[in-house]
């Protein structure tokens, strides 16, 4: 059994369904996301696990014992909210040793025991020598570090993250991100953080559980869900894409209009087959490159971001449907893009990646 | 693997001690609310709805309906409440309008000048307009051939102590207000006229008809006004006391308490109502207004608030005065002769002893036991379904019950001999008990807010900590919220020390309290000894407010490091 387990948990709030059938398990040490837009599901996924919000079916097995139906205080885990819930009244020290004094191993430590415990979870996080200080006179950034470091002070056996960074501004968010995935790594204390930044998941995260109204979408590593989307939820919510539509010509052949495009995956011949191109597997060759896959392009927009830029292409063999593509300015090395331009361009075959049928 | 067992599912396995304490308490807190709340209402309801042997009929309401004069009582009740609106609710804006609205010296003056009326009994008014426009009156010329006992007189004192009850809220409705509004009015080049008309007004609107209906309710239920300054002129709370402790006739007491509830209950459930549209008219993203000074508009606003601050000071001091003067009109000399004579040596002094010990009661029980109820109806998610609705509807319902109709439903419902809580009749546990549920509702809102301003997760992360959340309560909660607690325990000391309408049908000669005693005084005909009564009343709650002031300021500033710096 997985070190956590979760089995058809489902949760309605009156007709709205927080959570459908979900079916998960966590192993030891791992860092998994939850990821989905607003309303998915995955805080009423967290707090079921924490036990704050109570299944309406199903069952949650933690190191082989079922706690399904155990209050919060009977089940073993640290967490940290968005809003940090730091307590304003108490320094820090008295929030980092709040959970030290009550638990029965600790309590043969003793008063000094628990000053070095807030010493050590302190130096942990990275701000040694703030014990003194109130909440209020703390940054953001410090006040989500005190949090973790009170999360963790108890050694908990699992650490949940109720979108911890969301509240951040964005320079520090990054920070925060990898040191929060340092430490968890150095610890390696099995974490559950919930986000609805895709890019923070793919960072962050050994595997991501991508959700939407209450159901599992996809899980997986942060590689396979980029690159294999599941499904055209997933595809559409994780990075840009294009999606296109085509006949199967023999088994590795596609049309689009008048072009013809190799796949590198089999498909089934005479059918109808959804491929999905991300922006940056779009090529940019020499104008008379004769490449498979390749064909002219017209540019009808061309936007510069700075690192890269995302180029609105159209071609008349491709249909009415444009084509987002993305170039990192490293690899355009100066070559001009301008809209009204025509260019060359083409899409490999291992990146025509075919979709399944919509459910 | 699912273990089925006897237990209940709100009290059952895999819950800690203290959540299954927490849903303990709350289940205790509802059973008490019942005894003391909604038993003796639904025992009032009863007694009007059942004649003698016991039958379900409306016959008491029938003779009701044909006593003679009854319906010109339910007549005045109503059209002096609707004057006393008509003036108060205006006079009230202003004023609120010019403390908050406008750049005024000595803002805080004008504030507490304001709600001086509310550190005494009523009668305070009532004895100071009979002192100023009574037959003996300094300015009894002004009536011209009108007299102050009557309407004239009641309309008078109700607005005096119903006016810091609307300054109250107008000034809280007009605390908050959206300076892009007022930008966009200016940008769109809008006359003043415009602007008080399309952005002052509207955004004040709940405040001010949650004002009018509290004013509305003062006036209907107010009893020892009519009482004191009346006259002959009859109205319905009088009518009350008149049946039950005149006549004894407690059903058709009855009958005349539920004509009294039926407004008050119906202004209440619409001013809840409309408190709950109020929440989402200022959004947070809204900038704070803040006027700049203006003198075309301070300086008429400041001789208002002059003008009204002299008259509500006239007031009090006109009572003060007369508990001084040693014969009024004959002998001005100014000596201590009626706290003295008049109530030292008359025996009345026991009564300002008991009306400090009801205070102090009534602070030190109900202080807690709101604050915890408030909590618990927060925190606790746990026990059954019914629970958390049935403690929210006890705790909102004091507040559309006037003192008059609790005090006869407590007569009825603890007087009768087959209670097993009878022995409490007449003693200061039951006073003290009435006060508590009577003001139960504002000190309930107050906790509730403070509560609600703290973050949610609190108790999420002291669990995941395992940490019972009763020390979350007492090293975190409580700490966070004292201000309000004191608030609260303020709220309570001022209102048992100055009420009368609850109290003046559950005392005994031995627990009787001081603000009923000014009315006894007022009955004998000793005007003197009641002003000084109604003086003691005033100088305790003034030295309560002025300590409770100094406590939160010294709080505020030690505890200036962690709560949000001043800003």
């Amino acid at each position: 059994m997985a070190h956590l387990e979760i089995r058809n948990l489902s949760k309605h709030f009156g007709a709205f369904v927080a959570l459908e059938q979900v079916n998960l398990a966590v192993e030891r040490g791992e860092f998994l996301v939850l990821l989905g837009p607003s309303g998915c599901g995955k805080t009423t996924l967290l707090r079921a696990i924490a036990g704050l919000e109570r299944q309406d079916a199903g069952q949650i097995f933690h190191g082989g014992e079922e706690i399904s139906a155990r209050s919060p205080a009977l089940r073993d885990y640290g967490i940290v909210f968005q809003s940090y819930a730091l307590f304003p009244n108490l320094t820090v020290a008295g929030n980092v040793a709040y959970g030290l004094k009550s638990r029965k191993a600790d309590r043969g430590v003793g008063r000094e025991g628990v000053r070095r415990r807030v010493v050590e979870m302190l130096a942990l996080v990275g701000l040694p020598g703030i014990e003194h200080k109130y909440p209020a006179q703390l940054s953001g950034g410090q006040q989500q570090r005190v949090a973790l470091a009170r999360a963790l002070a108890t050694s908990p056996d699992l650490l949940l993250l109720d979108e911890p960074l969301s509240a951040l501004d964005a320079i520090e968010r990054v920070r925060l991100r990898a040191e929060i995935r340092h430490l968890q790594t150095r610890l390696g204390v099995t974490t559950i953080m919930v986000t609805h930044d895709q890019e923070e998941a793919l960072a962050m995260a050994d595997r991501i559980v991508v959700m939407k109204s209450g159901r599992i979408q996809q899980v997986g590593g942060p590689q396979d869900i980029y690159r294999a989307p599941a499904n055209d939820f997933v595809a559409d919510f994780i990075g840009r894409g294009n999606l296109i539509e085509g006949p199967a010509v023999g088994e590795r052949h596609v049309r689009f209009g008048k072009l013809m495009l190799r796949c590198a995956e089999p498909l089934s011949p005479g059918r109808a087959h959804r491929f999905y191109v991300r922006p940056e597997d779009i090529c940019l060759y020499d104008t008379l490159d004769q490449r498979e896959n390749s064909f002219y392009a017209y540019v009808q927009k061309h936007e510069f971001l700075g690192a890269y830029s995302l180029v609105t292409l159209r071609t008349h063999d491709l249909a009415e449907q444009p084509l987002v593509a993305q170039f990192s300015s490293n690899y355009l090395a100066g070559r001009p893009i301008a809209a009204g331009a025509t260019v060359r361009v083409g899409i490999p075959p291992e990146h025509l990646r075919p979709l399944p049928e919509p459910a | 693997m699912t273990r089925r067992t006897l237990s209940l599912p709100w009290l059952g396995e895999g819950q800690t001690t203290s959540e299954r304490l927490s849903t303990g308490l709350l289940i205790g807190a509802a059973f008490l609310l019942c005894v003391f709340l909604i038993l003796p209402l639904g025992v009032l309801l009863m007694g009007s709805l059942f004649d003698d042997a016991g039958e379900f009929s409306l016959v008491r309401f029938i003779e009701f309906a044909a006593t003679p004069g009854m319906g010109r009582a339910v007549w005045n009740t109503i059209w002096v409440a609707l004057v006393v609106t008509v003036i108060t609710v205006p006079l009230a804006f202003l004023y609120a309008y010019a403390i908050q609205r406008a750049c005024l010296p000595l803002r805080g003056v004008w504030r507490i000048v304001g709600l001086s009326a509310l550190l005494g009994p009523s009668l305070v008014g009532a004895i100071s307009f009979i002192q100023w426009f009574g037959t003996q009156g300094v300015l009894k010329s002004w009536l011209g051939d009108s007299s102050v006992y009557g309407p004239i007189g009641i309309i008078l004192s109700t607005v005096y102590a119903s006016f810091p009850h609307a300054l109250m809220i107008l000034v809280v409705a007009l605390a908050t207000a959206d300076a892009r509004l007022f930008e966009a009015a200016e940008a769109l080049s809008a006359s003043r006229w415009r602007k008080f008309v399309t952005v002052t007004l509207p955004s004040a609107r709940y405040g001010l008809i949650s004002a009018a209906l509290v004013v509305f309710s003062y006036s209907v239920s107010e009893f020892g006004i009519p009482k004191v300054i009346g006259g002959n002129f009859p109205v319905l709370a009088v009518e009350v006391y008149v049946q039950v402790v005149g006549m004894h006739n407690f059903g058709r007491g009855a009958v005349v308490a539920l004509l009294l509830l039926l407004p008050v209950l119906v202004a209440f459930i619409v001013d809840w109502r409309i408190q709950r549209k109020q929440q989402a008219s200022l959004t947070a993203r809204a900038v704070p207004y803040v006027p700049r000074p203006d003198w075309r508009r301070d300086l008429p606003l400041l001789a208002y608030c002059v003008l009204v601050s002299v008259a509500m000071l006239g007031v009090l001091g006109m009572a003060a005065y007369t508990s001084l003067v040693k014969f009024w009109p004959y002998n001005l000399e100014l000596s201590l002769t009626h706290y003295r004579y008049g109530l030292a040596e008359a025996g009345v002094l026991d009564a300002y002893l008991n009306s400090l010990k009801i205070a102090g009661l009534t602070t030190l029980v109900g202080t807690p036991f709101i604050f915890l109820v408030a909590y618990l109806l927060e925190k606790n998610r746990s026990g059954p379904a019914w629970l958390r609705p049935l403690v929210q509807g006890a705790a909102a319902l004091p507040m559309g019950v006037p003192g008059l109709v609790l005090g006869i439903g407590y007569i009825l419902f603890f007087n009768h001999p087959s209670n097993p809580l009878n022995g409490l009749y007449q003693t200061l546990a039951i006073m003290v008990i009435a006060n508590v549920v009577h003001y139960y509702t504002s000190c309930h809102l107050t906790a509730l807010t403070a509560l609600k301003s703290i973050d949610r997760e609190f108790e999420s992360v002291s669990a995941s900590l395992k940490v019972s959340q009763f020390v979350t309560l007492w090293r975190v909660t409580l700490p966070v919220c004292l201000p309000a607690v004191l608030e609260i325990a303020r709220y309570l000391f001022i209102n048992a020390m100055t009420t009368v309408s609850a109290l003046v049908f559950l005392y005994s000669p031995e627990t009787l309290p001081a603000s009923v005693s000014i009315l006894n005084l007022d009955e004998a005909g000793e005007l003197g000894p009641a002003a000084a009564m109604a003086t003691l009343i005033v100088i305790t709650c003034a030295l309560v407010s002025l300590a409770y002031s100094l406590l939160t300021h010294f709080l505020f500033r030690r505890q200036q490091a962690w709560r949000s710096p001043s800003r």
